[in-house]
């Protein structure tokens, strides 16, 4: 988007939401809603004619840890007819849930469930929250700050019960030392 | 001199044939080993192109890529293994019958490759089922494939089923 079509579709988003605190980042207009005004806002954007978002093309979860509200939920919303983009943020911890947007957009399915894997945040309203990607017994959410890199378990076959099954993970086995080689030092900080 | 060209001069001559039976089974058993269809990553790209005309896996009479264990011979675990797929791989295995073979096949599924320090990646597909070639590279050429089949033939002519010979067990 050209700065002068990013200034008018700041300008005019702002006096469309007169509650909503519109940001500015570079080369996008950042609507930061609160958890409850979130579907009557996404409903507004998706129909009114003059915003017309009739296409949402992403749907990321964010994890600050050292936040009050630790993790966001970021969604990516685009105007085939008008050719305007623009970000909605929402902040939440992990005990409180963001409502599932899933009656706006339909594609919103699999990316909440994706996020809830991977963060461990909490769509209500969503119709089969189940986790997407790792097993749906994992324990913990990979993309958390303070997940271990490896993991905490791994899969094992044992003879004697015929099956797969998981260990506690022998840390010796992937610490890590990539580090290591002669002159690279200076450049590395730890 | 061609296998079946040795079997008639044999026959020709004397009117019939001798043959060890282990040989014959092991012959029997290289010369048709089907595989099973377990692409789980890039590798798989690499076990196709040994498929096509090229390469070509029919020369073994490896050709026929089947879609269900019971009727394969050789499992070729071509990719990262996941834990989510660890159990699924382990009963695929389980339902395949003797004798049966694992080709471990690239960097991931020999010890983790890449993903080695993962949280969801099983370092390794030795820890799930016993595997009897690991191929190496990431992922491995179709040459490189092929060498690994060539190298469990010889694997196979080593064996003796039906005969153990004294002390000659390998």
């Amino acid at each position: 988007m050209t700065p002068e079509k990013l200034e008018n579709l700041a300008t005019f988003v702002a006096e469309k939401f007169p509650n909503i605190p519109v940001e500015r980042e570079i080369e996008a207009i950042v609507l930061r809603v609160e958890p409850e005004q979130l579907i009557e806002t996404m409903t507004q954007l998706r129909d009114d004619a003059d915003l017309n978002f009739t296409m949402m093309i992403d749907l990321a979860g964010v994890h600050y840890p050292n936040r009050e509200k630790p993790l966001e939920v970021v969604y990516q919303l685009l105007s085939v007819k008008k050719n305007h983009r623009i970000r909605i943020k929402v902040s939440t911890t992990e005990d409180v849930p963001v409502p599932s947007i899933i009656k706006v957009w339909k594609c919103a399915d699999w990316w909440e469930r994706e996020a809830y894997d991977l963060l461990g945040i909490r769509f209500s309203g969503h119709p089969d929250l189940r986790r997407l990607l790792n097993e749906y017994d994992f324990d913990g959410h990979p993309l958390r700050k303070d997940f271990p890199l490896a993991g905490r378990i791994e899969m094992k076959y044992d003879e004697k019960l015929g099956r797969v099954v998981r260990v506690p993970l022998d840390t010796n086995k992937t610490k890590s030392e990539p580090f290591k080689r002669p002159g690279r030092e200076a450049y590395v900080q730890n | 001199m061609g296998v079946v060209e040795q079997i008639n001069q044999e026959v020709a001559d004397r009117g019939f044939m001798l043959a060890s039976a282990d040989k014959l089974v092991n012959w029997a058993r290289t010369c048709s080993m089907w595989p099973m269809t377990f692409g789980l990553a890039c590798c798989a790209v690499e076990m196709m192109h040994a498929g096509a005309s090229r390469y070509d896996l029919d020369r073994f009479g490896m050709g026929a890529f089947r879609g269900s264990p019971r009727q394969s011979d050789v499992m070729i675990v071509a990719g990262t293994l996941t834990n989510k797929m660890a159990p699924a791989l382990r009963l695929l295995f389980d339902q395949m019958s003797e004798p049966r073979w694992v080709i471990s096949m690239g960097s991931c599924a020999n010890g983790g490759g890449y993903y080695h320090y993962g949280y969801s990646t099983v370092r390794g597909c030795d820890q799930i089922v016993p595997v009897d070639v690991y191929i190496p590279g990431c992922p491995p050429t179709a040459e490189a494939f092929l060498y690994g089949i060539l190298q469990l033939h010889k694997k196979i002519h080593r064996t003796h089923t039906i005969y153990s010979g004294w002390g000659e067990r390998s």
